[in-house]
């Protein structure tokens, strides 16, 4: 624990805090920055699908008081910023009698999964490729294998995800298109139902997961190849250790580090990439609800949506942040 | 260019990607992503003149057609026939008119954004790298706190309430969380240069702040900042596509998303008519590897070192 010192603990805390207001204030401010009204743009929307709705003017003021639009802006303000920070989401427009922290806590779990479960992969995956990529004693079959890893990189999340759903689900029928599991299981800890999860959870994996690994593998490459001309490296081929020591312990273990710092810095990418994904699999995490939320114009479930996104984010970072200088010692010098 | 006089001769580096005889900009990748970007930009500037855009308006073609050299008994399928070689999709759209409608107009939103968030990063980057002191510190940790918010999340929010009407608001709306990677870049780069030997000397014989910065270390960050635009424009039409196959870009003209959009929502996957999200996913795919290849070119022209092992 020696780099963790409180200095440093403090600055990410606020940092962490900074993130959230920052989020949770550009999503208050600049829809109510824009020109218009949002709440009578709603209804003129509504209005525009169903041809005519009474009382208009009755509706946008019954919603403008919903949502505390009839006080000035920093009174909203507040209002807003204590409803958001208590977790207190209000009321769905879309579905009223849900919560819509119920909803989103029910949905919670399939993203959380899908996240964790394709960004360590990824990671792993990557910065494996990456490393040996750029060590020169690989073997030459190997160097010339690892490229081709690299070809999906540039395609986002969710065309590669169009793409697997269009060759394994439709035209070899290998898997499920959508969903997270089979229609009629139960959910809890039995083997069908488990067997589903995977089968419903390997394209929207795969999706990220080989679009995501090149990023990390171009990064650990250029890092492992900067390393190489350290004292310490020379140093340590002049001991004569062994060259597999050498490349873990010199080589990888110094280039992971900032690997680490670069996968705090793309979290928040990743978080909303992989909305698109849900929403293509139509996998029922928070993507999807976001989707849903969208489509029916429910601006409070879009609301709370990407507040918890942020939330969440930004805890995941300061968790990393604060694991960093456990690894290593030189950080908390940098400031 | 300065970079070319500052190869690092890094030791156990085989040097079999290196250009040898000229300068660093004939980088392989970087000319290769250059010609495919070209290649696209074509596109949309010579297409009109020989095919008829307004056939990328809704019912301005047969419903459903197949690609011409597809022959295929899908139900609810036609004919393909060469006057609509990329096929139609089911709102009467020509796909090829589409395509080269809707492909610049991808471009240039990741133009638009990536250019003023560029911007924003140069001014806030060099801000803090050289004053250094609390604007150093406001603006460093403002920028580390905006790049780790989910970014297309909050722009979802945004564009749920504010219905972007226009390509031009919809790249200002993305420049929002343009800028914070140019201007860590800038920083870090800054603070590394303003110590060098060729800036102290600029210093020392009384130029000014403005010109050592632009003058001096400016012109050795191009490799640089190009990279860091050119990713950028990456991640912005990235964003604008995402956008806009959510059903959240401007609705009135056809744009590359649009078209992934309505795809998804008329089920064009399981009804096996992949030409409709094809034909956009496929354009989109050129101008990402095309920017991608750019990117890495840049960052070995950038970088001597990473130009030592073939990738």
């Amino acid at each position: 624990m020696a780099g963790l010192t409180p200095q440093y603990v403090l600055r990410r805390l606020g940092m962490f805090l900074l993130t959230i207001w920052l989020g949770a204030t550009i999503i208050f401010i600049i829809p109510r920055l824009a020109p218009g009204d949002p709440v009578a743009a709603m209804v003129s929307r509504l209005t525009a699908q169903a041809g005519y709705i009474e009382n208009s003017a009755e509706i946008i003021a019954a919603w403008r008081e919903r949502f505390g639009l009839d006080g000035p802006l920093w009174v909203q303000y507040l209002a807003y910023m204590r409803n958001m920070l208590t977790l207190d989401m209000g009321y769905s427009l879309s579905s009223f009698p849900s919560r819509v922290d119920e909803m989103i806590f029910s949905a919670l779990p399939w993203t959380v999964g899908l996240l964790s479960v394709s960004t360590i992969l990824s990671f792993l995956a990557g910065n494996a490729i990456g490393a040996l990529m750029g060590w020169p004693r690989v073997p030459r079959w190997i160097r010339a294998l690892l490229p081709t890893s690299l070809t999906f990189t540039s395609i986002p999340f969710f065309m590669l995800g169009i793409l697997l759903v269009y060759l394994f689900a439709y035209e070899l029928r290998w898997l499920p298109p959508t969903g997270a599991y089979g229609r009629g299981l139960t959910p809890g800890w039995n083997w069908p139902f488990i067997k589903s999860v995977i089968e419903h959870g390997i394209l929207p994996v795969l999706s990220i997961v080989v679009t995501s690994m090149g990023f990390w593998a171009l990064g650990m490459r250029g890092m492992i190849i900067t390393n190489q001309g350290e004292d310490y490296m020379i140093l340590a081929e002049a001991k004569g250790l062994r060259p597999s020591r050498i490349f873990l312990r010199y080589g990888v273990r110094n280039s992971i580090l900032p690997q680490v710092t670069a996968l705090a810095l793309s979290l928040g990418g990743i978080a909303g990439g992989s909305t698109l994904v849900e929403y293509i699999f139509a996998y029922p995490g928070m993507g999807y609800l976001l989707y849903q939320g969208i489509v029916n114009t429910d601006y409070t479930l879009i609301q709370g949506i990407v507040f918890m996104l942020i939330l969440g984010t930004a805890t995941a970072v300061l968790i990393l942040d604060l694991l960093l200088p456990v690894l290593d010692p030189r950080i908390s010098y940098e400031r | 260019m300065s970079v070319s006089t500052e190869t690092v001769t890094a030791p156990a580096v085989r040097t079999a990607g290196l250009n040898r005889w000229d300068s660093p900009w004939l980088n392989t990748k970087f000319l290769v992503g250059l010609s495919m970007l070209l290649a696209v930009v074509l596109i949309g500037v010579v297409g009109p003149f020989f095919w008829d855009t307004t056939l990328a308006r809704v019912a301005s073609s047969p419903l459903n057609l197949p690609p011409a050299w597809v022959e295929t008994d899908l139900p609810g399928i036609g004919k393909p026939t060469w006057e609509h070689p990329l096929g139609t999709e089911s709102n009467g759209r020509d796909m090829l008119a589409v395509l080269i409608v809707g492909t610049p107009r991808s471009l240039r939103v990741g133009l638009i954004a990536a250019g003023v968030g560029m911007l924003v990063g140069v001014i806030l980057g060099f801000s803090a790298g050289f004053m250094g002191g609390w604007v150093d510190n406001v603006i460093r940790t403002l920028s580390d706190s905006v790049i780790t918010i989910p970014s297309l999340a909050v722009l979802i929010v945004i564009s749920a309430y504010v219905r972007t009407v226009s390509v031009e608001n919809m790249a200002l709306l993305l420049a929002i969380f343009a800028w914070p990677g140019p201007t860590r870049l800038l920083r870090s780069q800054v603070l590394s240069m303003r110590e060098r030997g060729y800036v102290q000397m600029a210093r020392l014989s009384g130029a000014s702040t403005f010109a050592i910065m632009f003058k001096e270390i400016l012109p050795n960050l191009l490799p640089y900042l190009a990279s860091s635009f050119t990713g950028n424009v990456s991640a912005a039409i990235l964003a604008a596509t995402g956008l806009e196959a959510l059903g959240l870009g401007p609705t009135r003209i056809p744009t590359l998303g649009m078209t992934i959009f309505y795809a998804l929502r008329a089920a064009a996957i399981l009804r096996g008519m992949w030409w409709w999200w094809g034909f956009p996913i496929a354009a989109l795919i050129i101008i990402f590897t095309s920017l991608f290849l750019i990117t890495i070119g840049l960052d070995e022209i950038a970088n001597p070192r990473l130009r030592g092992v073939k990738a």
